[in-house]
């Protein structure tokens, strides 16, 4: 089971957490500081992953970001590794060509992917279309939502801004 | 798609973000926050808010609590949207609420009642919101409320309502298994699903049902191994496809579960080898979840019955690994070398230096995984070489987890293998005086009792000299400054019990160095109460011998201290000291009987030594005392609270209605009944695995974590002699050696030709003596038994079977050519770690790749007119490697892997990494230069230190 996961730039800021397993405040922050500075000190051409506290994280760097999920001692690194790319894969066909910049400001749409993707720590779907579907689906009925509320204010300035 | 990328925030949010952003400091970024929270904590309170702003609030407040800092005021904002109707404001309601608190939250239960509704509703997106938070936020006592519900849903049209009410049925059998216990049948009807999907996540639930229980799912081996066949002959949907895999997660979990399902079962495996065997020679091992699903294999492989023809392919993907440049795949085959070599020992022979390169490599990860399979077969051959590495590098690293496990490794080794009563106690030594604070105390009270009770020969002389070189040695080590607090008990200890015990030393060269001890460590009371304890045993002995008693006048004012002390139990110490002194050499002996620690004491629980004492006193007058059981009144007090907590803990929450009142008779039912039909209804599915691990040789690093103390029992109680040893990983491999019918003379000669094959090839290989050394002396003895110490064998092998040469010099050539391969090529192609991104999505499609090198060649022709196309290929290598944002320290510069200088050294400006981008694969620079745009117009300057952010993740 994927007990988190967690996104950082290389700058060590937090993109993006998501906690399987229960982790107190304290805990989180703690989680965080020890494993961004771990992880972000890291050689290249290292592995991919890192043994903590009796746990493993899989890693992997995408542009200036990196992408973690921390797993039990005895699951499949390399499987861990493909679930990255795949959550990754499935950002990139929604943004179009995704990058960090798109996770900073819609975070909240990399958890809805996200949670399409992983359910308490386990891999619930390993087909791209159907994710992507199933969140465009999610998608056309908040468009559908908006439209019928009619225009409110922050809308005509999303509208303007575009 | 690209529609989705753009910004809907408001411009405050957008601020917010690049404000902090560009915080130089953490402080600074702390400031903004706090900030942030004081406007949002205003805001948010005011009147009549519109859903769409509330909706804003809120993602903030994640946006706050991700970077680390508290929104808590906001959390019942959060749970109030999720009550709205709306859909948008209530995905977003549940989406803060499954951030924001933990199953054990007091406001779960106010959205336990809108997921009820929630789940019933029409619309099966509000039902997956809500079948999202049930995963998250349903705990023990809430799950009743909601499993009618979840258990409706399984039949639920939609396919992605059925697989999420699978995995939150599974969500809550890991809570509480008895909740759901008699619900389990419906996993099985789930997995005859005819969605793909459905079927797949099926398949965590089984799997993790069947790990608990393997007898009950025997009957499912067929069907788990046909769907793995057709999943394997690519009958699932192309949408399933990972990489030209068919659906290898799929394949990947149902690996896990036949090799639960077939470990110590042969009548099951045999179902499997087709199946498996399949799989091995269709995977491609070119990407990397090809090789996480031979991984997969070589797991199954090793944990069910075994067989030879498995064995060999698990064998080579192994040896492809570990010669792999991907230190990945290093790793990987590490970890399968110490799977198989339970099964076969002989094939850590053909990877000794393999493995040595990775014991030596700069990579940590690599290092403590290597250190993993040296601790599964080390022996007594090899232990003195695995015991000193492990603990040089432990003293070297700094991560005090992996101090603890490497030092309580080294521990049990050393009990278990140790060629001499010397190095065993040196290598303690070393141990604790290094980690000596991170060692279970478990640890350190077993060492004692280990010296104390000898090694359970009948050879007292033996146990003597172990003991007197363990004081030498203790005496010794007390010269070093700032011993860890276990180690100076222990040191204390034997001190105490045996310092004076063989006359070397006399009692006041030991007392005064205990003195020192308490001295020294005043801070630490504990180490002076083993001090004192171990004055009163020495004194004690000194008295018993008869000889006069002249205490030296440092332990006369410690004593004097310590009779003053804070501490109570310093203070009884020393009153004893003290006592002790004063009494006759009859006494002493009575109560401070020489070396016997491990005498029983038989201690007097009726305390009848005390009858006459009552005796008089009830002749006196006195009232008989009576046992708290049969004093009356007290008797029904204590049944009413038990009655009670077992109501508390029968009931719990309850979210139906409740009952009429019932007549009083119900009471009146025995408690005992009460509590097996209410709380004990579970067939306790843990009982069976006790069995299931005595067949399977369980995962060792479980045995090795559990494993805090020495193991006394069942050990071989002598050293460097072979007997019956427990059936742990390392005694595994020998013994399996005679299953595999593999002879002794074998393995030998092995060894020895691999050493000439070596010498003679020497100056081509170029591998150091030294390693050949190591490699000697870890490799050396493991197809041997342990009679011999590591060095003996060297010249014991002169002669060696011609037949065993063949394939030892074909691995070294190969060793070799895949040096000079290395050399030649640009390493990167080789490791699958990092580039895979790029470089099989471009294999997958030759008109992308087409396009990719010509852009490449544009970029680099136009920057610096350097001679690109000659160079092509090596340079798109080189190229896919920086896009996929390869470590390099410049890696704001995609160009810098492209040969020209001057370009690297070039500011990142935020043009830069759009040139770039148009070069890489299907993203059209417009999407970026709109988003760039877009941003800027938004009055969002992105800082120019990070042009990253524009960067495609997947360039």
């Amino acid at each position: 089971m994927i007990h988190f996961v967690l996104l950082i730039s290389r700058q060590g800021k937090v993109r993006l957490t998501k906690w399987y397993s229960t982790y107190s405040k304290k805990e989180r922050s703690k989680v965080l500081r020890e494993l961004s500075g771990v992880i972000l000190t890291r050689g290249p051409r290292l592995c991919n992953f890192v043994e903590w506290r009796g746990l493993k994280v899989v890693y992997k760097r995408y542009a200036s970001l990196y992408f973690c999920m921390c797993i039990d001692p005895d699951g499949n690194e390399l499987e861990i590794l493909e679930i990255i790319h795949h959550y990754v894969e499935v950002l990139d066909r929604y943004f179009g060509s995704v990058c960090e910049l798109d996770l900073i400001y819609n975070f909240h749409k990399a958890y809805y992917i996200l949670d399409e993707i992983l359910i308490s720590g386990e891999l619930q779907e390993s087909s791209k279309r159907t994710v992507v579907r199933s969140v465009a689906a999610q998608d056309s009925l908040v468009e559908a939502a908006k439209e019928q509320t009619g225009s409110t204010i922050s809308n005509i300035i999303a509208h303007a801004a575009k | 798609m690209g529609s989705q990328g753009g910004f809907y925030q408001s411009k405050e949010f957008l601020d917010l973000v690049k404000s902090i952003g560009e915080a130089r400091s953490k402080a600074e970024e702390d400031r903004i926050v706090l900030n942030e929270i004081e406007t949002l904590k205003r805001r948010i309170s005011e009147p009549d808010i519109p859903k769409r702003k509330m909706k804003e609030y809120i993602i903030r407040l994640v946006y706050i609590e991700m970077l680390g800092h508290d929104a808590s005021f906001g959390y019942i904002h959060a749970v109030k949207m999720t009550h709205d109707d709306s859909l948008l404001v209530k995905r977003t309601g549940y989406l803060a609420v499954t951030l924001f608190l933990n199953e054990d939250h007091d406001l779960i239960i106010l959205i336990v009642n809108t997921i009820q509704k929630d789940l019933k509703s029409d619309n099966y997106l509000v039902v997956c919101a809500a079948l999202n938070a049930v995963c998250k936020l349903i705990n023990e006592e809430t799950i009743p409320a909601v499993l009618p519900q979840v258990m409706e849903l399984l039949a639920h049209p939609k396919e992605a309502v059925r697989k999420k009410a699978i995995m939150a049925l599974h969500r809550f059998y890991q809570k509480s298994p008895s909740s759901v216990s008699h619900l389990v049948s419906n996993f099985r009807k789930r997995l005859c699903d005819n969605d793909p999907g459905v079927m797949g996540a099926t398949l965590c639930p089984l799997f993790e049902l069947i790990a608990r229980d393997v007898n009950s799912y025997k009957d499912l081996v067929i069907s788990f191994v046909s769907i793995l066949k057709q999943v394997a002959e690519r009958r699932l949907s192309k949408a399933y496809d990972c990489h030209q895999m068919p659906a290898p997660f799929i394949q990947i979990k149902l690996l896990k579960i036949l090799a639960l399902l077939g470990s110590g079962d042969k009548q099951a495996s045999e179902n499997m080898y087709t199946v498996v065997g399949d799989i091995f020679r269709k995977c491609d091992s070119s990407s990397n979840i090809g090789n996480a699903v031979l991984y997969e294999c070589i797991c199954c492989v090793s944990s069910i019955y075994p067989n030879p023809k498995l064995l060999e392919s698990a064998a080579d993907v192994i040896s492809r690994f570990l010669k792999s440049d991907s230190h990945n795949l290093k790793y990987m085959g590490i970890d399968a070398l110490g799977r198989l070599i339970k099964i076969s020992p002989e094939i850590a022979e053909q990877h000794q230096l393999a493995v040595i390169d990775c014991l030596e490599d700069p990579d940590d990860t690599l290092k403590r995984k290597t250190f993993e399979l040296l601790y599964k077969m080390t022996k007594s051959t090899n232990v003195e070489v695995i015991v000193d590495r492990m603990i040089d590098y432990m003293i070297s690293i700094s991560d005090n987890h992996y101090k603890t496990e490497i030092a309580s490794r080294c521990v049990e080794l050393a009990e278990q293998f140790a060629p001499s009563n010397q190095w065993f106690i040196q290598t303690m030594n070393r141990v604790f005086e290094h980690a000596g604070d991170l060692v279970n105390i478990k640890v350190a009270h077993s060492l004692m009792r280990l010296i104390a009770e000898g090694f359970g020969e009948d050879d007292d002389n033996a146990d003597s000299k172990l003991r007197s070189s363990a004081v030498e040695s203790y005496l010794r080590i007390l010269g070093e400054p700032k011993l860890p607090s276990v180690f100076l008990q222990v040191i204390c200890w034997v001190l105490g019990e045996y310092g004076t015990a063989d006359g070397m030393f006399s009692a006041s060269d030991i007392t005064g160095k205990l003195c020192d001890v308490a001295e020294a460590y005043s801070n630490d009371e504990t180490v002076k109460a083993y001090a004192t304890t171990a004055l009163i045993k020495i004194y004690a002995f000194k008295i018993a011998a008869r000889r006069k008693v002249d205490m030296l006048p440092e332990c006369q004012s410690l004593m004097e201290e310590l009779l003053a002390s804070h501490s109570t139990d310093l203070q009884q110490r020393a009153y004893e000291l003290q006592a002790v002194i004063g009494l006759d050499a009859h006494a002493v002996e009575c109560i401070m009987p020489s070396d016997a620690s491990c005498e029983d004491i038989e201690v007097d629980r009726d305390l009848s030594f005390l009858n006459d004492y009552i005796q008089e006193a009830i002749e006196k007058g006195a009232q008989p005392y009576i046992p708290e059981s049969e004093r009356s009144g007290m008797l029904n007090i204590s049944n009413f609270r038990n009655q009670d907590h077992h109501e508390a803990s029968s009931h719990g929450l309850r979210f139906e209605a409740y009952e009429l009142p019932k007549p009083a008779v119900q009471s009146r039912i025995p408690q005992a009944l009460i509590a097996s039909t209410e709380i004990v209804p579970v067939p306790e599915p843990m009982y069976p695995r006790e069995s299931y691990q005595t067949t399977m040789p369980s995962i060792p690093s479980d045995a090795g974590s559990a494993e805090l103390k020495l193991r006394l029992e069942g050990v071989q109680k002598k050293w460097g002699r072979p007997t019956y040893t427990p059936a742990t990983s390392t005694s595994n491999s020998t013994s399996q050696k005679t299953v595999n019918g593999t002879s002794q003379g074998d393995g030998a000669s092995t060894v020895s030709s691999m050493r000439e094959t070596y010498d003679s090839r020497k100056p081509q290989v170029e591998v150091s003596h030294e390693k050949q050394k190591l490699a000697a002396s870890l490799f050396g003895g493991s197809s041997k038994t342990e009679k011999r110490p590591a060095t003996g064998h060297k010249a014991a092998k002169a002669s060696s079977h011609m037949v065993e040469k063949s394939h030892v010099p074909k691995s070294s050539m190969e060793v070799a050519s895949d040096k000079a391969a290395s050399a030649q090529q640009p390493p990167d192609l080789l490791d699958l770690g990092e580039p895979t991104a790029t470089s099989t999505a471009l294999q997958l499609d030759p008109f992308k790749q087409l396009e990719g090198l010509l852009d490449t060649t544009e970029v680099a022709s136009a920057v610096n007119g350097a001679p690109a196309a000659s160079v092509s290929p090596d340079i798109m290598a080189l190229y896919v490697d920086t896009a996929a944002g390869i470590h390099n320290k410049n890696d704001a510069d995609l160009l810098s892997g492209l040969s020209n200088p001057s370009v690297t050294n070039m500011p990142g400006t935020t043009a830069m990494p759009q040139v770039t981008q148009s070069s890489s694969k299907r993203p059209n620079p417009k999407d970026s230069l709109e988003k760039d745009a877009l941003v800027r117009q938004m009055g969002v300057n992105p800082s120019s230190q990070n042009p990253n952010l524009f960067k495609d993740l997947l360039g």
